[in-house]
């Protein structure tokens, strides 16, 4: 009887079993109601990266409806997949194994921070996919299937701490960031960069934080203090995302005002400073590559449409999804240049391809996968938005291997025949790194 | 059934047995259908599905460890994470070890993020992992000492309930803080990734990824067969003594704090295990394992499965991570936290005993003569 | 558009320019007509021309010729221009402007301009902010408001440029006041340290001065005695600095102190309303970060309702949120308390599970209600800013907390130990059956305290409001440190939770100079391991048969 009774069972859970890995494969059929070009969608809209991601769904999902409204791609309709990776990590490579292997998109656009993109790659690379990154990074990484549209350090940083030091004469640096890649890179590109220009070690402070840090009371009075020494202080921030409100706020308690100590930041945009009150911060520094005040009919229009598509009219815009707007117009011209949606044909055709940026200007995808863009300098305005003091005179070329750095000083990327290496050392004459 | 008139529940109940045929039936089906059907096929099992599976089971297995000691110890572990995560970073350092020359760098010894740091030399808690054994060893070694040490000083000093769960979730928090310095010299926020081969397998094939998931299945089986094996011997009597009334047993003249020390130790090394088979198929492990809100959810998949039940637990985390896979794509999306959280609200109110609790309770009440099976270990007296 | 500077240091020169001729005036006939015309004469339209080029380099030269113009307008224009008022035809030619309330204004004529051109402002970066304030401080040592003066004083001890010292010393001759003569001096003196060719008791007697103000700016000074001094000097500099670093580190410990407090206030205020839902109720509340934020979030709605509607009441809007958030999140805590807690009891581990569900729903809600991004909380003027404790600095915001963390400390244990319903709280708690015999009906009070407890966190959450980010994700941030505050303090006892939150925050503090903020995080979690396998019940255990029996 009971033998009966789990047998039953068992051949009952096999079935569950089987029917559940059937639920998992519904890949298996491909959907053709209508031909469609699946772009997939790949950001975090729970956890802790949905404060800055859930921005750049909602722009791809925008670009992908403007795209359709001028009659899709390659005559085909966009459809976009959205996927939530919940700000973890290995569930970044889950969803993005699901979105190439069982969605069968063409494209990808997604991840914000550089343990999200690592966590991704391999991916990537094993399925040959096409990955648009928004975000500016520490470089260090050129890969064939990874599109970089934010600025690699020499695209934010070099440019911002030259506008110091020619305009502020700031001769002492704090370099205050977050504990991990991005600031632990790019604070050792600016230290080599600084010693390469006189600036004495003494003369450098670096302070490294845990990931939402919100207690900064000792720091930026260690702050204040290091710059009470006769000598005009700077900080340089890389702090991340949700530690910078805290620390802002308590800049404007103390009394850190811009005129006494400014504070240039790489990851404080529009979206960060609509949660403060920024009368305090009035004149603290920001750089990027597009800011909302950028003043040219294009990026006017944009705006426009982009927050008719919201419905808010308060609704701000940003770097990040300038990157991601470029990017996708990039893959657009790309398909059309090459006829296919077809990873291999687009990674040959993109390179060259250029597109008006939101700034007034064109930018262009370069052999080694990263693009040119222009630097601003803003300040805060007391209205949230940025007053841009500084633009770089033309574009800048992405320096994806730093020349500052040890380890990589030898290194370029090109994706090009015959060369096609992400890591070729000049050196050697081989591709792979640091060779033997 | 003959052992229907002994005391001793037998080795494997038969929901034991359902849940070991049905390991075996995946650990044979899946492989079959993915390397047999046509891609094409409504029967084809992706690669894509094997990893997830995979996933599923090593989370399985960690589920397993909690319950052992949650269910029949009675310590609630909010920093079990942890040992997943040691389990996972001993794998990960091996596979970093493996990538050698292949890094973006080029550099033979030094993983990518050392030659990224500047640093010139191997750390010497990086010596060894080379070596497979070693590297095998230290996923048992580095969650069994810690727990052992863990262990030691709390058992000994009777801190019990939310006291332990407190600091077991203290000590979860300070690794996360500890890995997460670039300066340790695990690789910071990024972790470890891009791994290249395992024993000389390219870690991205599918036959790797088949290997690696018939593999998990087996641990999960052993881990099962061994967990069940602890809870209905003398020693496993004794823990659920422990559970119920810890005191009354000490003064029985049992040393109460050894027998939970050594289940505790055990059950770090299954959730090592887990780790370790973990990582190579999802690619990457960095510091959020060690998160504490990663080791509540692992409660939560015990008590969604029914705590106390070894079945249960495994249960539980296939289907809330199925869950989870599901909600979090298409439509859903952007609503999915509501359904998990209305998930375990709902599972607390109407399924106080989990899944496979209340079906054991059903199962009771539907046949008087007690089988004996399953029943005395699977009610946890709510006392804590 | 280029504004790479040539005019590197211009500020200070035109500072020090400005002092001068400043110095030059209070000396000779101060308000005499006969200057007043003469200055009227000076023709101001270069500056004016060089204003409408909306370069900051032209703006910056342009703030100095109008300042020493010494025209009844230079004063207005410089203050249109830090109120971005200052604007100019973008039309050629361009012309300068100053926007009012009515209209535009012609800066020389102060006559409304008709018909209204296009203009834009007058753009300002941080140098041109500092040529401002040099002007508007320079133009203060005239000025009959002695602060303004003392600020001027203090802006030149600042710049110790040596060409102000002709300047500084027509000025302190002139000077009545007592106080903005002891800046004056003191400003004279911070100029002769660096200054060569004084005599070494000239030197001393200025190190000396230096040396008696004993802060930071102080040591900066000090530590410019050029080495060409005399050793005697040397000695004196070097001892006046030793001095001042011993008796900054001193005050270093008591400023550790003061963050520590003020962290452990923070502290205080996070895990006060667990203290209540799971110190003296068991529930293991895993939702109780969720109504510190939504605490947080009635600070936000209520500040938005009085932006739009009634902004002179904005310093109140903390005021008026408090009672809001304490009952908006008291109602929320009585609704999760009667739906689902309450099914629960004697099951201390499972309403961990179902609060954990809770609260993923909780911050689901707020971020599909309010969005994910962080929404803006400003602080009150009565919150903002410092001020200096001999040495020490002491924000208003931080020391707000403070009082107010003990405030809703003294009020809850009052509650608790004073009211009627308090009484019933405890007895609830204490023997459940006991007090239902007694005729206390156990489920209304169950739902008010639950109440109790997530109300106390919304208020916390009025004051994190004003130092951490308002997101979904507040309450995640807190959650852990609020365990492990009850836990260290020993659960079920409020004076506990007081002592442990003080003592957390203190040593965190003063771990952090030495040991770093992440070093010394992980230094104070393993400390609080080692603790509890000392006490295994925490700070304060309740005796005999407590809740955990």
């Amino acid at each position: 009887m009971l033998n009966l009774f789990s047998q039953a069972r068992r051949v009952a859970g096999r079935a569950a079993f089987g029917a559940a890995a059937l639920a998992l494969a519904g890949a298996g059929v491909p959907a053709h109601a209508q031909e469609t070009i699946k772009v997939g969608v790949l950001h975090s809209l729970s956890g802790t990266m949905a404060i800055s991601e859930t921005t750049l769904k909602d722009t791809v999902l925008f670009m992908v409806q403007e795209q359709n409204a001028k009659g899709g791609v390659l005559g085909k309709k966009l459809e976009a997949v959205v996927v939530d990776p919940a700000s973890n990590w290995p569930l970044f490579a889950e969803k993005a194994r699901e979105l190439l292997s069982k969605d069968k998109v063409a494209v990808v656009f997604g991840c914000w921070t550089s343990v999200s993109r690592k966590s991704v790659l391999p991916v990537f690379k094993e399925l040959n996919g096409l990955l648009f990154y928004p975000v500016q990074y520490e470089g260090e990484e050129s890969e064939r299937n990874v599109f970089y549209t934010g600025a690699a350090p020499n695209q934010q940083a070099i440019p911002a701490v030259d506008y110091l030091m020619e305009n502020e004469d700031v001769q002492r640096w704090v370099l205050a960031g977050t504990d991990y890649v991005y600031p632990r890179t790019t604070n050792k590109i600016l230290e080599a960069y600084l010693k390469s220009k006189g600036v004495k070690a003494e003369d450098i402070m670096i302070n490294y934080t845990p990931f939402g840090h919100s207690d900064w009371q000792t720091i930026v009075a260690d702050i204040k203090k290091f710059g009470s020494a006769g000598k005009k202080t700077a900080v340089v921030s890389t702090i991340n995302g949700d530690a910078n409100v805290p620390f802002y706020k308590e800049l404007g308690n103390q009394g850190i005002k811009a005129t006494d100590i400014p504070v240039v930041a790489f990851s404080v945009g529009e979206e960060e400073l609509a949660g403060i009150d920024t009368k305090p911060l009035v004149g603290h520094l920001a750089a990027w590559n597009y800011f909302q005040s950028v003043d040219v009919p294009e990026n006017k229009d944009f705006i426009k449409k982009w927050q008719a598509y919201t419905k808010n009219d308060k609704r701000v815009t940003n770097d990040p999804m300038e990157a991601t707007v470029i990017g996708f117009n990039m893959w657009v011209k790309a398909v059309e240049k090459a006829g296919t949606t077809d990873p291999d044909a687009v990674i040959d055709s993109i390179i060259g391809v250029s597109v008006p940026n939101l700034s007034g200007g064109y930018s262009a995808m370069m052999p080694n996968h990263h693009i040119t863009k222009p630097v601003l300098i803003g300040e805060i305005k007391d209205d949230g938005q940025f007053d841009i003091v500084e633009q770089t005179p033309g574009l800048i070329v992405a320096e994806e291997w730093s020349p500052h750095l040890e380890g990589s000083k030898d290194l370029i990327a090109d994706w090009r025949k015959p060369l096609n290496c992400g890591n070729f050392n000049v050196k050697t004459g081989k591709c792979g790194g640091a060779g033997q | 059934m003959s052992m229907s008139d002994t005391r001793q529940p037998a080795l494997l109940g038969p929901s034991g047995m359902i849940f070991l045929a049905i390991l075996v039936a995946a650990a044979v089906l899946v492989p079959a259908l993915n390397l047999m059907t046509p891609p094409d096929s409504a029967l084809h099992v992706p690669t894509y599905v094997v990893s997830l599976l995979g996933k599923y089971l090593c989370y399985a297995l960690l589920a397993l460890s909690v319950d052992l000691i949650w269910g029949y110890v009675g310590i609630l572990s909010l920093g079990h994470g942890a040992f997943f995560a040691l389990g996972g970073y001993a794998m990960g350092m091996y596979l970093m070890r493996q990538i050698g020359t292949r890094g973006v760098y080029g550099d033979p010894i030094l993983p990518d993020f050392m030659v990224f740091l500047n640093w010139k030399e191997l750390p010497w808690f990086w010596y060894g992992f080379d070596m497979f054994p070693f590297a095998a060893l230290m996923v048992l070694l580095a969650p069994g000492i810690l727990a052992l040490v863990f262990g030691w000083f709390a058992f000994r000093s009777r801190v019990t309930g939310v006291y332990l769960s407190i600091i077991t979730q203290a000590m979860t928090f300070a690794l996360l803080l500890a890995f997460f310095r670039n300066d340790m010299g695990f690789g910071g926020n990024n972790g470890l990734t891009d791994f290249k081969d395992i024993l000389g397998f390219n870690i991205q094939s599918d036959g790797t990824r088949l290997v690696l998931f018939v593999l998990s299945a087996l641990a999960l089986g052993l881990g099962y067969v061994l967990c069940r094996f602890l809870v209905r011997s003398h020693f496993g009597k004794v823990l659920i003594a422990i559970r119920d009334a810890e005191t009354r047993v000490r003064f029985t003249g049992y040393r109460a704090e050894n027998y939970k020390l050594v289940a505790f130790v055990v059950s770090a090394m299954l959730a090592g295990i887990a780790g370790a088979l973990y990582v190579p198929q999802v690619g990457i492990i960095n510091p959020s394992e060690f998160s504490p809100a990663n080791s509540i959810e692992i409660i939560v998949w015990v008590a969604v499965g029914g705590r106390g039940t070894l079945v249960g637990a495994a249960l539980g985390a296939v289907l809330v991570n199925y869950a989870k896979t599901y909600f979090t794509s298409g439509m859903l999306a952007p609503y999915w936290l509501f359904m998990l959280g209305g998930l375990f609200v709902a599972v607390t109110l109407f399924l106080p005993k989990g899944i496979v609790g209340t079906f054991y309770e059903w199962r009771e009440k539907r046949r008087p003569p007690p089988d004996g099976a399953d029943a005395p270990l699977a009610s946890p007296k709510p006392a804590e | 558009m280029n504004s790479r500077a040539r005019l590197r240091g211009s500020g200070r020169a035109l500072l020090v320019a400005l002092l001068a001729f400043c110095a030059m005036l209070s000396g000779s006939l101060a308000g005499s007509l006969a200057l007043s015309r003469a200055a009227q004469a000076q023709d101001i339209s270069a500056p004016l021309a060089q204003l409408a080029n909306d370069n900051y380099a032209d703006t910056e030269a342009a703030l100095g010729a109008l300042a020493l113009s010494g025209s009844p307008a230079a004063a207005q224009i410089v203050a249109a221009l830090a109120d971005g008022k200052l604007v100019y035809s973008s039309t050629a030619p361009r012309q300068i402007f100053i926007r009012t309330d009515t209209g535009l204004i012609d800066p020389l004529t102060m006559q409304a301009v008709a018909p209204a051109p296009a203009v834009k402002p007058v753009r300002v970066n941080n140098r041109v902010r500092r040529a401002i304030e040099a002007a508007n401080g320079a133009l203060s040592l005239v000025s009959p408001d002695p602060a303004k003066r003392i600020d001027a004083a203090i802006a030149v001890a600042r710049s110790r440029d040596e060409a102000a010292l002709p300047a500084l010393d027509t000025a302190l001759a002139k000077e009545s006041n007592p106080k903005v003569k002891t800046a004056l001096v003191l400003a004279r003196a911070s100029i002769l340290i660096a200054k060569e060719g004084i005599t070494p008791a000239e030197r001393i007697a200025a190190v000396q001065l230096v040396a008696a103000e004993g802060n930071q700016e102080a040591l900066a000074i000090l530590r410019g005695v050029p080495d060409s001094a005399a050793p005697e000097v040397k000695q004196a500099a070097t001892d006046a600095i030793a001095g001042i670093e011993r008796n900054l580190a001193t005050w270093a410990i008591a400023q550790n102190i003061w963050y520590g407090v003020s962290l452990g206030s923070v502290l205080l205020l996070a895990a006060i309303g667990l203290a209540i839902t799971f110190g003296v109720m068991g529930v293991i509340n895993m939702a109780h970060g969720e109504m510190v934020m939504l605490g947080a979030y009635t600070t936000f709605v209520v500040q938005e309702v009085i932006r739009q509607n009634y902004p002179g009441l904005f310093d109140w809007s903390l005021i008026i949120a408090i009672p809001l958030a304490f009952l908006f999140t008291g109602l929320i805590g009585v609704l999760i308390e009667r739906t689902v807690i309450r099914f629960l009891y004697g099951r201390a581990l499972e309403t961990l599970l179902a609060t954990w569900g809770i609260s993923l729903i909780l911050q689901q809600a707020i971020r599909t209600i309010f969005g994910p991004t962080n929404r803006e909380v400003g602080a009150p003027s009565w919150m903002s800013g410092s001020f200096e404790l001999g040495h020490m600095s002491v924000t208003y915001g931080r020391l707000w907390i403070i009082v107010f963390a003990l405030i809703v400390f003294i009020a809850l244990l009052t509650v608790l130990r004073v009211t009627r319903i308090g009484l019933e709280m405890r007895a609830v708690t204490q023997n459940r059956r006991m007090a239902a015999a007694m005729g206390i009906r156990t489920n209304w009070v169950d739902a008010m305290t639950f109440g109790l407890g997530s109300g106390i966190a919304g208020i916390a959450g009025v004051a994190l409001s004003q130092i951490d980010n308002v997101s979904p994700n507040l309450g995640q941030s807190y959650i852990i440190d609020s365990f492990l505050v009850v836990v260290f303090g020993g659960v079920g006892n409020l004076w506990g939770t007081l002592v442990g939150a003080m003592s957390l925050g203190i040593a965190n503090k003063m771990l952090e100079p030495y040991a770093g903020a992440v070093l010394g995080k992980i230094a104070l979690l393993v400390i609080v391991i080692l603790f509890i396998q000392k006490r295994p019940r925490g700070l304060f255990a309740l005796k005999g048969r407590s809740i955990e029996a």
